[in-house]
């Protein structure tokens, strides 16, 4: 009989059960496979009930977040070969409530994103025909790594912060205002601080760096966290400094 | 449509799920030792205001085996924290000259150059 | 069931690469939008162009980007020669040369992979035939400058560092070129429906699309197709309720969720479909394997029609979700695979064995396929919109030098 390896994996029907349970379910063993693979092997020929997210197959969507042996991953890019001869536990992201199965309810993050308002405030609105806003290479580099996050919320599941505190804005939503507040072509730092600087913002963050250890895209919240918190106090220490001046 | 979102508690030890953690939590705690010494601290001040004997008194009390220990206990965690603090450095203060990203080394090497200075100014001073 | 009514619609929900196994397309990818459009009565145009893209992954579809091919590498098959040349891409030198060996366009180098194929010169793996793409001259440094993302993709699904060894790659299904029929302002032929992106055909791309020219079509007619919806809501008034057609849809559901009886499966259904395109309407296609596919895909319809769902549970039910994907591919499918049976012509990404040559007497022209009902869809054509570039022969290799 060809290898194979076992997948105990987390249950949980709002209609029929009370609480989550596990279900073991065999699969082939393949060294190539992701965990990803294992599940939609057991959807497609053992239990079509088996409810879970996901799309691309790559890294670049983030929607098959998952906890794989108690640590947040992408279940795409968790191979089978590194849980040889191991049982494959798979939860649900931690710090969510779960909707189905391992499919998690994000709204409260979908709502945290808006939040921060993730997008450009331009320091001067200008019209379509004046042009482009124009940007470096050297002005891009300062924030492209911010640039990399694909909103898979590994990084919720880990922060221990979120767990204690759920209205906590969180580290993914954090670093992409972080993102926009260091592009050149932004001026909505202020815009963005009512949230950003609030108790439940940056100063809700401990510094644990779990964030940015489970990151699959290298993105580092962390670190924009811990940026944002000197720039905020400088930028406080400056208005207390010169009282009236307007930054 | 019969939603019913399951929500899990945090549990007390979540603490201990996770070597990472473990270690976080140790970091959270050398602040305790370090206040602590600082509050010991600030009593010798006091004591030293005091008088002579006061004054005695409170260094033997830090010279004994028990405050002994309770120093270097101090120590270590003050270094645990210095250290961890210094690695992250890099992180939280990123620096560019001339458009390129300071190397994380450099950041984390002037960390330890300036406690390096400092300490030895302090050494200094206490020698005099 | 929830009733959304609105002044106007966009649909721009991407293309329709799932209906083949071998695909770079996300699992969302099912041509749902495509699906609605075409049962509303609006015309699939130009379905028979499907893009594939030379250089994805065996067995995951992962794309490996051209830019590992521009930056200098090559393609080889399974004697380590560049078999490119082979195919009026050539001569290899001096090298590199626009337009030429592994710098042709997508159409050209899958069709040769697939002659290699046919010459038994491509390698055998488990997950098919591949060949392989060598950048290992790049060297490490450039390598992990310019191509980091192809060397951990390469590590990570297919167990290879490309600074050491060749990466295994195969053509996969990339773009859907055709798509719901529009006009200049994303506008189709439905009142108040209007669809931009991979979704639509607002023909931009062709018969083979040339690569990031789909920023385009998100950034310009993304653009003006909200401008085209924005300025149609306000001038007209907001519409009714359903009524009839909303009891229609939600009485197709009941029935779905009471099917009896075991047999056909979402993923048993899928596995065949994605099977027939792959053998009969891929890079190459015949009168006979089309005429076999359109026959299968045509029973599949018929077989779905009575497919039960194995999951009848009302909170988030992926089961339900998948069908109702398969319905949509297996419409499109059907609608592509007609498209390419009536186009007795090559021309791009649509190959013929027997019709080689482009003909631009019958066919410079767009095929529009309508929805039938359980029927095969009905082709008919309309001209192809010619302003400034000319339809011209296609020169590679030497002779475009």
């Amino acid at each position: 009989m060809s290898e194979t390896i076992t997948l105990e994996v987390l249950r949980y029907h709002p209609e029929t059960d009370s609480e989550p349970h596990f279900q073991r379910y065999v699969v082939p063993y393949r060294d190539d496979w992701v965990v990803l693979d294992a599940l939609n092997h057991i959807k497609d020929n053992l239990d079509a009930t088996l409810s879970y997210r996901w799309s691309c197959h790559m890294a670049v969507c983030g929607s098959c977040g998952m906890t794989i042996n108690g640590e947040p991953k992408l279940s795409c890019h968790s191979f089978l070969r590194d849980y040889r001869g191991k049982v494959v536990r798979v939860e649900p992201l931690d710090h969510f409530p779960i909707e189905r199965d391992l499919v998690i309810v994000m709204d409260s993050f979908m709502e945290k994103l808006g939040s921060v308002k993730p997008w450009l405030i331009p320091k001067v609105e200008k019209p379509l025909s004046a042009g482009e806003y124009l940007q470096s290479p050297g002005q891009m580099q300062v924030f492209h790594q911010y640039t990399q996050c694909i909103n898979c919320l590994l990084c919720y599941a880990a922060c221990p912060q979120i767990g204690l505190n759920e209205d906590f804005v969180g580290p993914a939503a954090l670093a992409l205002a972080h993102r926009y507040n260091l592009d050149s072509r932004d001026g909505g730092r202020d815009a963005r601080a009512e949230v950003v600087a609030s108790n439940e913002g940056i100063w809700e963050c401990t510094f644990v760096g779990a964030c940015s250890e489970v990151c699959p895209k290298h993105v580092d919240p962390a670190a924009a966290i811990q940026q944002t918190k000197i720039s905020a106090s400088v930028g406080w220490l400056k208005d207390l400094l010169t009282p009236g001046a307007h930054r | 449509m019969s939603r019913r979102p399951y929500i899990r508690k945090v549990e007390r030890n979540w603490w201990i799920r996770q070597p990472r953690y473990i270690s976080y939590m140790i970091r959270e705690l050398t602040s305790l030792f370090v206040g602590l010494y600082c509050a010991l601290l600030a009593v010798g001040l006091v004591r030293l205001a005091q008088g002579p004997a006061a004054w005695d008194g409170f260094v033997a009390a830090f010279s004994s085996p028990l405050g002994v220990t309770f120093q270097l206990a101090c120590l270590a965690f003050a270094i645990y924290h210095s250290v961890t603090w210094f690695a992250l450095t890099p992180k939280a203060m990123p620096l560019r000259m001339k458009g390129e990203p300071v190397p994380g080394i450099v950041i984390v090497g002037a960390h330890y150059a300036a406690w390096a200075v400092v300490s030895i100014v302090v050494l200094i001073g206490a020698g005099m | 069931m929830v009733e959304f009514r609105a002044r106007a619609v966009v649909i721009a929900t991407g293309g329709a690469g799932r209906i083949f196994p071998f695909t770079t397309n996300g699992a969302i990818k099912t041509g749902d939008g495509m699906a609605m459009a075409y049962r509303a009565g609006v015309p699939l145009k130009d379905m028979e162009f499907m893009q594939y893209h030379p250089t994805g992954l065996p067995g995951t579809g992962i794309l490996i980007t051209e830019g590992s091919r521009g930056e200098g590498g090559i393609l080889v098959n399974k004697d380590g020669y560049r078999y490119l040349q082979d195919y009026n891409l050539g001569p290899p030198d001096p090298w590199p040369r626009k337009k030429a060996m592994e710098l042709g366009p997508r159409d050209r180098l899958s069709q040769a992979f697939w002659h290699e194929q046919q010459k038994g010169r491509t390698i055998k793996t488990p997950h098919g035939d591949v060949v392989h793409l060598d950048i290992r001259q790049l060297g490490e440094k450039l390598i992990n400058e310019r191509l980091p993302m192809v060397r951990e993709l390469a590590l990570a699904y297919v167990g290879v560092d490309p600074v050491h060894a060749m990466i295994p790659v195969r053509p996969v299904v990339h773009y859907t070129m055709g798509g719901i029929h529009t006009d200049i302002d994303t506008a189709t032929p439905l009142p108040a429906l209007f669809a931009a992106g991979e979704c639509a055909c607002v023909s931009i791309n062709g018969a083979n699309r040339l690569g990031s020219n789909s920023l385009a079509e998100i950034v310009v007619f993304g653009a003006r197709a909200g401008r085209a919806a924005a300025n149609f809501a306000k001038t007209n008034p907001k519409p009714g309720l359903a009524g009839k057609a909303g009891e229609a849809a939600q009485a197709r559901l009941r029935e779905l969720f009471g099917r009896e009886g075991g047999g056909d499966s979402v993923s048993s259904l899928r596995k065949a479909m994605n099977d027939t395109m792959e053998s009969d309407a891929g890079i190459y296609r015949s009168e006979d394997r089309l005429r076999q596919t359109c026959d299968t895909l045509a029973d599949l319809r018929a077989r779905y029609r009575r497919m039960p769902l194995q999951d009848r549970s009302n909170v988030f039910n992926t089961d339900l979700v998948q069908a109702l994907e398969l319905g949509c591919m297996l419409d499109v499918a059907s609608a592509l695979a007609q498209s390419a049976l009536q186009r007795k012509e090559s021309r791009g990404s649509h190959q013929r064995l027997e019709y080689t040559a482009r003909d631009d007497a019958n066919y410079l022209k767009h095929s529009l396929a309508s929805y039938q009902g359980d029927a095969p869809p009905t082709i008919s054509y309309r001209d192809v919109v010619i302003t400034k570039s000319q339809p011209a022969e296609r020169v590679y290799g030497g002779a475009a030098t």
